[in-house]
């Protein structure tokens, strides 16, 4: 602690000497600085590593050009995994913010709207790891001929339906994991649309009312338009969380019967199987995907800040 | 998969076991006066100190300490023993940073064959030589030699082929325990004629799923061709797509897929192998091919583990007559790195039927010397797979998925296999994926 005081004063102290044009150059270095080493160590250097690693051999000692990437698209489990990582990002955020939105619209208007509110918010405090082995009870299919205890066979067999084994039944098992994203997630969006929703300015809204707009017309012309914005940072937030999406997978599944993602591969590769080359390919691969929804979102900030 | 690592990947469940075997753990009665008369042959080492290195943690290490306190009162000899859980990483940067202990204890064949590539591991002395020859099977005495020289003789070792069931339900029945495969499969039908599941199986285990799939592949492949091909297939000569391993899985297809027997054949897929064996005290189903160590888990639940008990286990069966006494598991192996007579001594110690004997005796532990009177062990259990593992005529198999590249091993076997139970995959298919997804090396 007190070398780290010292430090910072013998620091401050150059900082205030250095006078003149080039005060402001040194003040920015010093300030910046310790960011920037964090972010070099913390970020850029791995993010490096990582994408040399990409081209190099499962432990990481021989250089082996593009072979990891002709790899992952040739061999026809990582194409499922790829469909399936696309599947989870355009369902899951879409779905997710627009319950979500449809949850906050509704209970805008309600009396004690902060019970259900809470309520649907809750999930959210469970890790996904949490929430996965409670929907297993709900999916849970009994193999040795005994009674059906899963909820969700219950409810099939209430409609006159069939109870099957949900994990192995492909495509639906992926869409079954998908609900406990949404279940999880769903009171996030709903929370920050409500704010968004409740920042509208009444006086816009009752002039658009005496103008005649209600109902759908009062939200498709007034009230998204202007939540649009907080609408599209949820969306992204869901987009990078569905790509990178893991702990559901591995607790479900394990990432068999067709249900695996980037994420979990990723882990596999690298943890499982000592393979850092793959491990990394994946890795550089999940970046990629992520890259164009996080230069949007910044952009789009950019543009609401000149507004 | 060796317990070991199988610990690291499925946590909870095996995590449960390790403490329950702690907790039968048993406090060995205080020593009378020792007893010098078997260590009057290690003269001339008095005062030196042994140091050993191993992956074995507490409390085993109390146990094995406990072993061997006589050999040291009698000799004057200490060994110092350290366990390390990370032992696979620490061992080689040890031995090339010349810090090597003077005894690993090494837990599988492929690490003992790289540290012999270093050049630091000393041959077996004359000693442990005369041991292992005169109490080990051969198929042992190969797992230790590499390239044509010994080097280590096994210390502990344990089972896999072995078959869960309930006495207390086959007695009510009135089915008898079956000692070769056809007598398994005949009682298997009886079984089914009277609406009961034959087999119980499970392959789930988180990110492991798959594993327990790999051992009915082991045992199978053992059974019908023996060490030769067996040790070619771990290798890679014999690929999966051969058509005698493609055989050897429509064999276990034939038994683990056979719906009559097994009832659902994909729900094993989603079953966890800890689940897998609860119906066995009730009959739900009745056999479940699972490792010694699944006793602690079906002990967990209450049930008692005897001959007449609620739960016990019998051997495997063999196949092919040609391969005689089968058995797949795993086991340790002590090599030596200083070249002294006390690490001699303590080698040549190490691998008698003395000191099997005096650790069997403490607590559950099993040995394949046959110089141990199967009397003495503890577990009966552990006298079960002692009786098949000791045997002279015994074929002994490593766990292959262990001995593979961790890119079959632990990987594409693992996630193949839960596909060939759960969604139908071709066997043809499954062998062509595995095969792809080997290592060039």
């Amino acid at each position: 602690m007190a070398i780290f005081f010292a430090v910072l004063s013998v620091i401050f102290f150059l900082a205030g000497k250095a006078n003149g044009k080039r005060q402001k150059g040194i003040a920015s270095v010093i300030f910046l600085g310790p960011a920037l080493v964090l972010l070099l160590a913390g970020l850029v250097i791995p993010g490096i590593q990582t994408i040399l690693f990409s081209f190099e051999n499962a432990d990481s000692n021989k250089f082996v050009g593009v072979q990891n990437y002709s790899w992952m698209l040739h061999d026809p489990d990582i194409h499922r995994v790829l469909i399936n990582t696309l599947l989870w990002i355009l369902v899951t955020p879409l779905l997710t913010t627009g319950i979500g939105l449809l949850l906050a619209i509704f209970l805008d208007r309600m009396k004690r709207e902060s019970i259900p509110k809470s309520l649907i918010f809750m999930p959210m405090a469970i890790s996904f790891v949490g929430a996965s082995i409670i929907w297993k009870f709900v999916y849970n299919y009994s193999t040795s001929g005994g009674p059906q205890t899963g909820l969700l066979s219950a409810i099939v067999k209430i409609f006159g339906g069939q109870p099957s084994n949900w994990m192995l039944s492909k495509p639906l098992n992926t869409f079954l994991l998908m609900i406990i994203f949404i279940w999880v997630q769903t009171g996030f969006a709903m929370v920050i649309l409500s704010a968004a929703i409740k920042a509208v300015p009444a006086d816009i809204v009752e002039a658009s009312s005496l103008d005649g707009a209600y109902g759908w017309r009062l939200f498709r012309f007034i009230t998204f338009p202007m939540v649009r914005s907080t609408f599209i940072v949820v969306l992204a937030t869901m987009v990078v969380g569905s790509l990178k999406l893991f702990d559901i997978v591995r607790t479900m599944t394990g990432g068999n019967f067709g249900t695996n993602v980037l994420a979990n591969e990723m882990y596999a590769q690298v943890f499982v199987q000592f393979d850092q080359g793959r491990g990394s390919a994946l890795a550089v691969a999940l970046f990629i995907c992520v890259s164009p929804i996080l230069i949007y979102n910044i952009r789009h900030l950019r543009r609401e800040r000149t507004h | 998969m060796s317990i070991r690592r199988k610990s690291l990947l499925t946590g909870a469940g095996v995590a449960v076991l390790s403490l329950v075997a702690t907790m039968v753990t048993t406090i060995a009665p205080a020593h009378a006066a020792a007893n010098c008369d078997p260590y009057s042959s290690y003269k001339g080492i008095k005062g030196k100190t042994v140091t050993v290195f191993t992956s074995i943690l507490e409390p085993e290490l109390t146990t094995l300490k406990t072993a061997w306190k006589d050999f040291e009162t009698c000799t004057g000899v200490k060994i110092k023993i350290e366990g390390s859980n990370q032992f696979e990483a620490l061992l080689p940067v040890r031995v090339k940073g010349g810090n090597a202990p003077d005894i690993a204890i090494i837990p599988q064949p492929g690490l003992l064959a790289k540290m012999v590539a270093t050049k630091k591991v000393i041959p077996a002395s004359a000693g442990v030589i005369a041991n292992v020859n005169k109490y080990w099977s051969k198929s042992w005495k190969d797992l230790g030699t590499v390239n044509g020289k010994f080097y280590a003789a096994p210390f502990g070792s344990n089972m896999k082929s072995l078959v869960w069931y309930s006495p207390k339900q086959f007695k009510k029945n009135g089915y008898t325990v079956p000692t070769t495969w056809a007598d398994m499969t005949a009682l298997a039908d009886k079984m089914a004629g009277n609406g009961q599941i034959a087999f119980c199986g499970g392959l789930g285990s988180g990110g492991a799923t798959g594993w327990p799939g790999t051992d009915w592949v082991e045992q199978m492949v053992l059974r019908e061709y023996g060490s030769k091909v067996y040790a070619d297939w771990v290798s890679h000569k014999v690929k999966f797509s051969d058509p005698k391993i493609q055989a050897a899985m429509a064999k276990v297809a034939a038994w683990m897929q056979n719906p009559k027997w097994v009832g659902d054949v994909k729900g094993i897929a989603t079953t966890t192998f800890q689940d897998a064996g609860k119906g066995i005290p009730t009959g739900k189903c009745n056999m479940l091919q699972q490792a010694s160590f699944y006793g602690n888990i079906l002990a967990a639940d209450g049930a008692t583990i005897a001959a007449d008990g609620d739960v016990f286990a019998f051997y495997l069966p063999g196949t092919n007559p040609a391969v005689t006494v089968p058995v797949v598991g795993g086991g340790e192996f002590m090599t030596g790195f200083r070249n002294a007579p006390e690490v001699a001594a303590v080698l040549t110690y190490f691998s008698s039927a003395t000191f099997a004997t005096s650790r069997v005796q403490l607590d559950h532990w099993v040995s394949a010397n046959s110089g141990v009177p199967l009397s003495a062990y503890k577990d009966p259990i552990d006298r079960l797979s002692a009786q098949y593992l000791s045997n002279p005529k015994s074929t002994f198999a490593f766990d292959a998925s262990d001995l593979m590249p961790a890119a079959v091993g632990a990987g594409k076997e693992w996630t193949e296999f839960t596909a060939w139970f759960g969604e139908g995959k071709s066997i043809a298919d499954v062998t062509k994926a595995i095969d792809a997804a080997w290592p060039a090396s």
